[in-house]
């Protein structure tokens, strides 16, 4: 639909210009080529767009890559000395704050990415073909992701109170017990997860519909005729054509998976809750920068959760590169 | 045949229940905004109730909200317009001349753990003194707009057949001519789409303004944020804020449904 829409504009105002030709005039300026002239205007239109990234990447970078090496404590220019790997070593060896931050952030991550990923596919095989009422179902897979994750938050802590929420008093028509949810230890994480899955689903489904629309129906149709059931058909033909496209969305999504940190400081606070129960990297490197002012070893560990995502993604990607190819 | 209808039934079933799960809580919410105190920590009470605009009138009455509300639209606003003219030429440079390994450093800034640039933002911009500046968020928001934007940008332009700007460029217009007279009319589509989710996304964004916003400037997350740990038990007051915070982006969903997929899934289905 937009396709040929586009492809008609586009028509229309290639034929409009063509009215004004003025056949190939001669460059006014004779020692620029028309190689050299657009290599300039690439970089020319590049150039505002990769400085502005690059600068407020580049220094941010340095700067917490310095503080990392140092024992900066209270205020970033204070004086400070330089302290080698220590920092590092310090967030490598702490099992009480660092790992189990690295292990609810993997736990989150891994828990509400791959459900959403099983869930988002099978809303999108069930959307695939047309049906009435299509568009008012896609609007309001729109609302929850393009909602504020604050908002949403608040949201769910008023659906979730133990002993005024919606929640416990649905659970309690099925017979079962009232849950803390948000106000236990162990519950923290998995409704976390959950309501993370409520709010990325809809994404996941979303990206995997658009590329399931792009795929040829040909071996779908001749998988049919050679008698294979609808199962076989999407374990054998739809799964592998759409294999770039979920990589893809896995990558979008892990990303930002990983840096949850809106919906978690916003239902739990400070440190994830009182036993930092939520307490995920993320949370964990804002606590020890703006609670704690330990600019040196929070510096350690913002590094170490940036090469793991990177690694994460260049893991994924080339995974992609694989399939693509 | 039956086997067929037995599965639209059931497709419908599926999606009515999905759909349910999806826009209850929201509606929920929106519910609640109506709710007298009393009401909202009353489970008992659900969708039906006769409805009080006690909520927003206090909320509104207080003023921060109003203010932080311009405070958002300023910094979503100016940000996002400085961002599509920063990222759509660039987009079409790394589009049409085939410059994905550039583009895709850009990238980099979405990787990136917000938190870490935080710190040295702050320090860096204390020198200049902005923090607590409109100036400061918009710069902030930009980060996350412009390689949004430079994303779904590039796949718009590549999809657009290079002919046309060769067919001007015979017809004497330079190649940034073409791109202005031909390329740009035709991304109006795709500039629109790119604009409208870079607003949503410096609309909700919470950790900038958290850390680099002050009293005068606080955008609207921030005050909710901070509303629900001063009052806690006004759940009807926060609400009604939650739902003012939501209004623009339901809007959004409703209006730009269609423009708001394709600029979410530009890029995302190649690759």
């Amino acid at each position: 639909m937009t396709t040929t829409t586009t492809t008609r504009a586009a028509a229309g105002s290639g034929s409009g210009s063509g009215k004004s030709a003025r056949g190939v005039a001669p460059s006014g300026k004779p020692f620029v080529t028309f190689e050299q002239a657009n290599r300039r205007l690439k970089w020319a239109l590049l150039a505002p767009a990769l400085g502005f990234v690059g600068l407020m990447i580049a220094f941010p970078l340095a700067f917490t890559i310095n503080l990392s090496l140092t024992d900066a404590f209270g205020a970033v220019n204070a004086g400070s000395s330089y302290v080698g790997l220590q920092n590092f070593a310090d967030a490598l060896t702490d099992t009480r704050r660092f790992w189990p931050a690295v292990g609810r952030t993997v736990a989150f991550t891994l828990g509400a990415v791959v459900l959403e990923t099983v869930l988002g596919l099978a809303l999108a095989m069930l959307m695939r073909k047309a049906f009435r009422g299509m568009e008012i179902v896609r609007t309001i897979l729109m609302v929850p992701l393009l909602a504020t994750p604050v908002a949403i938050g608040i949201l769910w802590m008023l659906i979730l109170d133990p002993t005024n929420g919606i929640a416990n008093h649905l659970l309690g028509f099925v017979g079962v017990p009232p849950q803390e949810f948000l106000g236990s230890v162990s519950q923290s994480l998995p409704t976390l997860m959950l309501i993370d899955v409520w709010q990325w689903t809809p994404m996941m489904t979303v990206l995997l519909l658009a590329g399931l629309t792009t795929l040829p129906e040909e071996p779908e149709e001749a998988a049919r005729v050679d008698g294979a059931n609808a199962w076989q058909r999407f374990v054998h033909i739809i799964l592998p054509m759409l294999r770039t496209t979920i990589l893809t969305a896995l990558v979008l999504r892990g990303v930002d998976a990983l840096k949850t940190f809106d919906l978690i400081y916003a239902t739990k606070g400070p440190g994830g809750g009182s036993d930092f129960e939520a307490e995920t990297l993320n949370v964990y490197a804002y606590g020890l920068t703006f609670d704690y002012q330990e600019y040196g070893l929070a510096s350690a560990v913002l590094v170490l959760f940036t090469l793991f995502i990177v690694a994460v993604v260049v893991v994924l990607r080339r995974r992609t590169e694989r399939s693509a190819s | 045949m039956s086997a067929t209808t037995t599965f639209r039934v059931l497709r419908g079933v599926l999606i009515t229940v999905v759909c349910a799960v999806i826009s209850l809580p929201i509606i929920w919410m929106i519910a609640a905004a109506f709710k007298t105190n009393v009401q909202v920590t009353d489970p008992t009470v659900g969708l039906v109730f006769s409805p009080t605009w006690d909520n927003f009138r206090n909320v509104l009455a207080d003023g921060a909200l109003v203010h932080s509300f311009g405070n958002s639209m300023l910094v979503g606003v100016v940000s996002t317009a400085l961002s599509v003219v920063v990222a759509v030429p660039a987009a079409w440079a790394v589009g049409r001349f085939r410059m994905r390994r550039t583009g895709s450093i850009v990238l980099v800034a979405r990787i990136i753990p917000a938190i870490s640039l935080l710190v040295p933002w702050y320090y860096m911009f204390a020198q200049l003194g902005l923090v607590g500046s409109h100036l400061v968020l918009i710069l902030s928001h930009m980060f996350v707009s412009v390689p949004l934007i430079l994303w779904i940008m590039i796949g718009f332009f590549e999809s657009l057949p290079v002919e046309l700007e060769d067919a001007a460029r015979t017809d004497g217009l330079s190649a940034f001519g073409a791109f202005l007279r031909i390329a740009l009319p035709l991304a109006a589509p795709g500039t629109a789409s790119a604009a409208v989710l870079a607003f949503i996304f410096s609309w909700n964004n919470f950790i900038f303004a958290l850390i680099l916003a002050d009293e005068r400037t606080m955008t609207m997350p921030v005050l909710l944020f901070n509303f629900m740990s001063y009052a806690s038990t006004d759940w009807g007051g926060l609400m009604a804020a939650a739902t003012l915070m939501t209004v623009p982006v339901l809007l959004a969903a409703i209006f730009g449904q269609r423009f708001l997929v394709a600029g979410l899934t530009a890029g995302a289905t190649k690759g």
